[in-house]
């Protein structure tokens, strides 16, 4: 007697004893392993992920007296302010502000900006975890993101990604990541050197490519964005120059996002011109600082 | 001949300052306008019939009619959160040519009485926030922008205000949300952003091309425009061509141009010996299109009927090297990734999605799971806040559609594969295979 046919098992089997919740029992990788905090021998700090307290009242807006915030900072943040109707469309640009300012979205920072915002910093969490940008733990001191993808995909996108992480290896000082679609698919495969557009890029052009950004040079200069023609036979009616990357001709130049951002010392922070607007009229405080003394009013 | 309008001598050095692009006339559509009564403008805007380029391609003109007429505070954001993966024109166009786009938005402006004006520029595009920032306060400074302009009754600031990185954020709603300082969750439609959109107040939300048409309407009148394109597709569309073709880029074409010319003529077509397999017309939340689709003419009406849809004009090639598998896997691990999490349908829908073609490409598949992927995505689509979950199910089950013996040939040859390389032989798949 022959057994039935059956479908496959998506999922291999598991032997007596083996861990359930569908998945054999693997190694925890090193980076799940760091995320949680642990005492010496191992074992995790007790209470590390408790639920938050619902009996305790949330973080308050984070008083001035007891909240240093560079000063640079603060004078930045309010001209962000003052260029909404509402302050708080400031949220994003000041958070980039403090990130600038600290090199992450660390909870000071966090706590700075709320202190100067008049909001709470669990508000600013919020915000800062939903957007891809703000890097609410530490990074490193340069970025590669390698666009993986459809365009750059089928250009060999995902190779290129391969092997510029095996280029760099363990490098401690440049991090590495596959991103979704920069937007230049004209150049694929692409990549994004802290924020500047680099391709089409070669495999054979990724130790060179690594070399300059270990040096602080411009990477692969004639193969920046910023030197590409445009393809259309019909829109130039005369052969134009392209821009010279290398060149510093008082145009806003990129060759560094944080270059072309007024960078300020966190200590003393000179106050630069924002490039911002005529001022719209004072933004009202929405929430008090603390609630008032005594009895609360009668409405 | 195709008119050249947006791309004109795009390349010239130094167009993105306020001399070089006051020499070759830029601000002169402004002055004109200036001249007229807004509802003149207005006028001229309707009578162009350009349809915003970002994607809906609703008539822009009828939208700045939809705002309300009084002196309360009225917003105007430009959708600069270009996200949508094939398209880069709006990266072009800020970065070679600022100011067309900063006179557009204030021509637009007068037009709908509006009197705040936003940029939101998505935060990956660095180097293009930077000219912007630059060339609007040149414009100030000229006094192009602040308190009455040019000695009219307008007032207009104007602000460019970065993302952080979130595609969801190009979605109108999102947009305003994000803008606000929240995060970028869709609203629920209605009320419009023209009735309540930006703090409350009514919102007119257009495109970078879009809004960068504008001088060139007011310049050649907008009955004039109207008889440039097709009809009902009125003007000229900048069309990014990506993917396996031979020139990628940008192109300014007329719309009606025919889509074989495009990608065969303009972009090179694909490497030497390789065919076209299909191609996104209107970047990857369009549904796919076959090789004979490419002699349609590429306008809004020709591409919508044959059921895709013209979109931001991102157009995709997919030459026949590439696995079918593959290219429904990149679309919807983007959409996966970018889900903002608000609806379930789009949440759970794209996740599984991306579940099940990992699975088929693994080898753990069987012809059933293309049922379930074409039920995810008929399951998605209308039924969310905004069109994300749409724009993932669209493409992924009109690939499945399209290419299911593919798909069905591709999951037995992985099964195959796996199971030459797994120790457990499995039985054949006896009772499914007959199924279908």
């Amino acid at each position: 007697m022959s057994t039935p046919p059956r479908i496959p098992d998506r999922r291999p089997h598991l032997h007596v004893g083996e861990r359930m919740h569908g998945r054999a029992q693997e190694e925890v990788p090193q980076e799940l392993y760091d995320l949680v905090p642990r005492f010496g021998n191992g074992s995790r700090v007790p209470g590390w992920d408790d639920a938050a307290d619902l009996t305790k009242d949330p973080q308050q807006i984070p008083d001035p007296a007891t909240t240093p915030v560079p000063e640079g900072l603060r004078a930045d943040i309010e001209a962000l302010m003052a260029r909404y109707p509402d302050r708080r469309s400031a949220a994003l640009p000041a958070l980039a502000t403090a990130q600038k300012v600290h090199g992450w979205t660390s909870p000071e920072a966090i706590r700075q900006v709320a202190c100067v915002m008049r909001l709470t910093p669990g508000y600013l969490i919020s915000v800062a975890s939903f957007y891809d940008m703000f890097d609410t733990k530490t990074k490193r001191k340069h970025r590669i993101f390698v666009c993986t993808n459809i365009s750059c995909s089928l250009n060999g996108g995902r190779e290129l990604a391969a092997r510029v992480k095996a280029q760099v290896g363990e490098d401690e000082e440049i991090e590495v990541r596959g991103f979704e679609c920069l937007g230049a698919c004209d150049i694929a495969p692409m990549a994004s050197i802290d924020g500047v557009y680099v391709g089409p890029i070669d495999l054979d052009e990724v130790p060179e490519m690594i070399d300059q950004v270990r040096a602080g040079q411009p990477p692969l200069p004639a193969k920046q964005l910023r030197a590409r023609l445009s393809t259309d036979p019909h829109a130039n009616s005369q052969d134009f120059p392209a821009f010279d990357v290398l060149s510093v001709d008082g145009t806003p130049h990129a060759a560094n996002p944080d270059a072309a951002q007024p960078v300020r010392d966190p200590a003393s922070g000179t106050v630069g011109e924002m490039p911002g607007d005529m001022p719209g009229p004072s933004a009202p405080f929405e929430q008090a600082p603390d609630p008032p003394e005594g009895p609360e009013p009668k409405r | 001949m195709t008119q050249t309008l947006l791309y004109r001598d795009i390349d010239e050095p130094g167009l993105n300052t306020l001399a070089t692009y006051e020499r070759r006339g830029g601000y002169q559509a402004l002055r004109k306008a200036l001249s007229m009564p807004p509802e003149a403008v207005l006028e001229e805007l309707l009578a162009s019939g350009v349809r915003g380029r970002g994607g809906a391609g609703f008539a822009m003109g009828r939208k700045v009619s939809f705002l309300p007429k009084g002196t309360m505070d009225k917003y105007l954001c430009c959708n600069a959160d270009e996200s949508e993966p094939g398209t880069f024109m709006d990266r072009e166009l800020m970065q070679k040519n600022p100011h067309q786009l900063i006179e557009g938005m204030i021509i637009a402006s007068y037009a709908g009485g509006i009197n705040r004006a936003f940029i939101y520029i998505r935060g990956e595009y660095a180097l293009q926030a930077d000219i912007l920032d630059a060339a609007v306060e040149e414009a100030r400074a000229a006094g192009y922008l602040g308190e009455k302009i040019l000695g009219s009754e307008l007032d207009l600031s104007l602000v460019v205000h970065r993302g952080a990185g979130a595609y969801i954020c190009g979605e109108e709603t999102a947009l305003l949300d994000s803008l606000e300082g929240k995060r970028g969750n869709p609203r629920l439609k209605p009320p419009f952003p023209a009735n309540q959109g930006l703090y409350q107040g009514p919102t007119l939300i257009n495109n970078v091309e879009t809004l960068s048409c504008v001088p060139a309407i007011l310049d050649m009148g907008g009955a004039e425009y109207a008889k440039i394109g097709a009809e009902n597709s009125t003007g000229t569309k900048i069309v990014s061509v990506s993917g396996n073709v031979q020139r990628p880029g940008n192109y300014e074409i007329e719309l009606g141009m025919k889509s074989r010319d495009i990608i065969y003529e303009l972009a090179g077509g694909p490497p030497p010996g390789r065919e076209v397999k299909f191609w996104f017309p209107g970047g990857s939340s369009s549904p796919v299109l076959k090789p004979e689709d490419l002699e349609l003419p590429y306008d809004f009406d020709s591409i919508a009927k044959a059921g895709s849809m013209l979109g931001s004009g991102a157009i995709i090639v997919i030459d026949d090297s590439q696995s079918v598998v593959d290219v429904a896997l990149w679309t919807a691990e983007f959409y996966k990734h970018e889900s903002c999490g608000k609806c379930s349908p789009c949440r759970e829908g794209t996740n599984w999605t991306v579940k099940m073609l990992e699975r088929i490409k693994a080898g753990q598949a069987t012809p059933m799971d293309l049922d379930i992927a074409a039920s995810v995505c008929t399951n998605i689509i209308g039924n969310c806040l905004c069109v994300l979950g749409d724009a993932m199910a669209m493409p992924v089950g009109s690939m499945v559609d399209k290419f299911r013996p593919e798909f069905e040939d591709y999951i037995e040859q992985a099964r195959l594969r796996s199971e030459q390389a797994s120790s457990v032989p499995h039985e054949p798949l006896q009772v499914l295979q007959g199924a279908h």
